[in-house]
């Protein structure tokens, strides 16, 4: 199931990427990279630094040492906001909706850095802010009814169910046009019918949209199904990478979730 | 009063509801420039123009509407952005010395006249009301930028406490800034004494010409009011709003933070060099220590007790209070007197008073009288939960409180995601 074009450059591209804190190295010397319309996993542990790579690549923490290439652009130290204009666009791992904005407003957000309106042409609602809003409007309403969640469009987003702010979070994300789509455990907290939906939706976005996706995500039925790659992380360090199949035979991937020996598990 | 106040904008009067409030602000302020404008020609019975002379002076009316001005950019800091603005009155602060450097004669040594309304012949820098209005509020904008640059990287708590800072240093600077290097910046405490009249055209407004100068500072009410109404509804409105919520999923959404924080800040303290400037012309002096601290705490009360964020709530915010601390309390104090003989000041209890509403208003109506309609949800459910202390008694509030909103971790509500290292062995088997 290797969908990724071999010889297309990569989209995203970390090189011996570094974040420590403190005393504590979160992530140490990962290399990594997302192929052309790819779906990339991270595994590992609980503390493993998956979610701490994930944020020094979108720029809410700074990089010890290491580089991050987006395409051919170094966007290393980029401020978060920078890193997603230029198209990385993500989700929570604690969803984190504007809560007391509807659907609609909530994907309008992520459209700021595509919009141009500024401050004069708001106030006095030229034509050509409101032609600007109103496709805002609907390319939000595109979007949201693209997840099959038209109707939260006007819900504020601390009302809604679980599912849908999952999948609103999705729509808020793809409002950016990303070229990478980060998903930090999507599926956590969904019953198995919901992740097997929601595996659905990956596969459509990135056959519909020729995004690259990057899943952190505990649930290995939905990872091994949706991945073309696994990146298996543990204390901070790579110590996998391969096709589903290569990571389920990998010793070194059982030894890193059951910890210890072998011989603990006698199943 | 509030509960009446509070009842929800109703279409008994078949107005549509988003228009009760303008449409109701309008009429209310036509009313009061025609009572003005009667009592200005005498048409009134000298036993009302009394009365209202005690109850509703006109020169209180025009005080309170610089109050709504500030209050109203304050609000776009405040209540839109969610950034803890401590020190608003450093930018009225501003517009208003903006006004006495560039209205008066305190700048003796030249001579410059531009549609200004007093004869060439006076010494000092005499420029028209409106061009100082534009340039009070261009000088705030600046500052509120160059004060915000290093203060809104920031958060909440520090925020408030450094604005606070800045709020302290400027009036501090006009206080003492009769010599600075020899350059006499502010006359010290004495103040810049007396500040021109606005003139209209080659109208002068004499001084009691009190409606329409009235009619002017509403006309700079309304403009405000209208330019924090549009830009709540684009794109910078909702950046604001989004970063009040979540700065941090703000940013990863591609919202750039300092930017749109500062715009935040710049345009907030536009509306406060209005105000100030207006103040300046209002009273017709400039005087460092009318710009204290208690001023900026009277403007959020009013912003917080309007209804944070809602434009309306805001405005009825500021009227009230400032009416109830410009006559209110005095007309009270001795109506109650004379009515029970005693001799007590209650303007005295000013803050104790003020103090009380403000802790009912905290415990019993958090979202202020008119609060815009998404705050109402969280601070009424959270607010009732509060004082009851009974989690259960609301289970619509319970629910929030682990929703998303306020930051808690949703998965508590979930499922648990199955535990990892049985899906590596499920997976393999």
């Amino acid at each position: 199931m290797t969908h990724a074009a071999v010889a297309a450059p990569p989209v995203l591209r970390a090189e011996r990427v570094v974040v420590r804190f403190g005393g504590l190295v979160a992530v140490n010397g990962v290399d990594f990279t997302i192929p052309q319309r790819g779906v990339v996993s991270m595994i590992g542990p609980n503390g493993a630094g998956k979610t701490t790579f994930f944020n020094a690549l979108t720029g809410l923490y700074q990089l010890t040492s290491g580089r991050v290439f987006l395409g051919d652009k170094d966007i290393t130290g980029l401020s978060p906001h920078r890193v997603a204009a230029l198209g990385i666009g993500r989700t929570f791992q604690n969803i984190r909706l504007f809560g007391l904005m509807t659907g609609e407003e909530n994907v309008k957000v992520a459209m700021h850095s595509h919009l141009r309106s500024g401050v004069t042409r708001t106030i006095f609602r030229t034509p050509r802010q409101r032609r600007e809003e109103r496709q805002a409007q609907e390319a939000a309403r595109d979007l949201l009814d693209y997840m099959g969640i038209g109707h939260t469009a006007d819900e504020y987003a601390r009302n809604l169910s679980y599912g849908d702010q999952r999948r609103l979070e999705v729509a808020r994300a793809l409002a950016l046009r990303p070229s990478v789509l980060l998903l930090d455990e999507p599926t956590a907290g969904m019953n198995p019918r919901e992740s097997a939906q929601f595996t659905q939706v990956v596969h459509r976005i990135r056959a519909e949209r020729g995004l690259s996706i990057l899943l952190i995500e505990h649930d290995m039925s939905v990872v091994m199904r949706v991945s073309d790659r696994i990146t298996v992380l543990d204390r901070g360090e790579k110590i996998a990478e391969g096709s589903p199949a290569e990571i389920r035979a990998d010793e070194r991937v059982i030894e890193a979730y059951l910890g210890g020996s072998r011989e603990g598990r006698a199943s | 009063m509030t509960v009446h106040l509070s009842s929800p904008a109703p279409s008994r009067r078949g107005l549509p509801r988003h228009l009760f409030w303008p449409v109701g602000y309008a009429v209310a302020a036509l009313l009061v420039f025609l009572l003005l404008f009667a009592k200005h020609r005498g048409y009134l019975s000298p036993a009302f123009s009394d009365f209202l002379q005690q109850w509703l002076s006109p020169s209180s009316i025009i005080e309170a509407v610089v109050w709504v001005i500030c209050a109203l950019g304050l609000n776009t800091v405040v209540g839109y952005a969610g950034l803890l603005d401590l020190g608003y009155v450093a930018f009225w602060a501003i517009g208003g010395y903006t006004a006495g450097w560039l209205m008066s004669e305190f700048f003796y040594q030249v001579n410059v006249h531009v549609l200004g309304s007093v004869p060439q012949a006076r010494p000092g820098i005499h420029l028209s009301f409106w061009m100082v209005l534009a340039v009070g509020a261009a000088l705030c904008a600046l500052f509120g930028a160059l004060i915000g640059a290093p203060t809104l990287r920031l958060r909440s708590d520090y925020l408030a406490l450094v604005t606070l800072g800045f709020g302290e240093i400027i009036p501090q600077v006009f206080t003492n800034g009769e010599n600075i290097g020899g350059f006499n910046l502010s006359n010290g405490t004495k103040g810049i004494v007396p500040v021109d009249p606005i003139s209209v055209g080659g109208f002068r407004l004499g001084p009691f010409d009190l409606h329409w100068k009235y009619l002017i500072f509403v006309g700079l009410a309304v403009l405000i009011a209208w330019i924090s109404l549009r830009l709540r509804e684009g794109r910078l409105g909702r950046a604001w709003l989004a970063i009040r919520e979540d700065e941090v999923a703000a940013s990863a959404m591609g919202v750039p933070l300092m930017r749109v924080k500062l715009a935040a800040y710049a345009i907030g303290a536009l509306a406060g060099g209005i105000g100030g400037v207006a103040f300046a012309t209002h009273v017709n002096s400039v005087s460092p220590e009318r710009f204290n601290f208690s001023i900026s705490i009277i403007l959020l009360a009013m912003v917080v007790l309007g209804g944070m964020g809602n434009v309306w709530g805001v405005i009825l915010g500021a009227l009230v209070l400032a009416w109830v601390n410009s006559t209110g309390l005095q007309q009270l104090g001795n109506a109650l007197n004379d009515l029970t003989g005693r001799d007590i000041n209650l303007p005295s209890y000013n803050y104790l008073i003020f103090g009380s509403v403000l802790v009912l208003m905290m415990l019993f109506r958090r979202e202020g009288f008119l609060p815009e309609s998404r705050t109402r949800l969280v601070l009424r459910e959270h607010g009732r939960e509060g004082i009851s202390g009974e989690a259960t008694l609301d289970y619509e509030a319970a629910d929030d409180m682990a929703t998303p909103g306020t930051g808690e971790d949703i998965r508590v509500v979930g499922e648990e995601p199955p535990d990892a290292g049985e899906d590596v062995r499920e997976g393999r088997i």
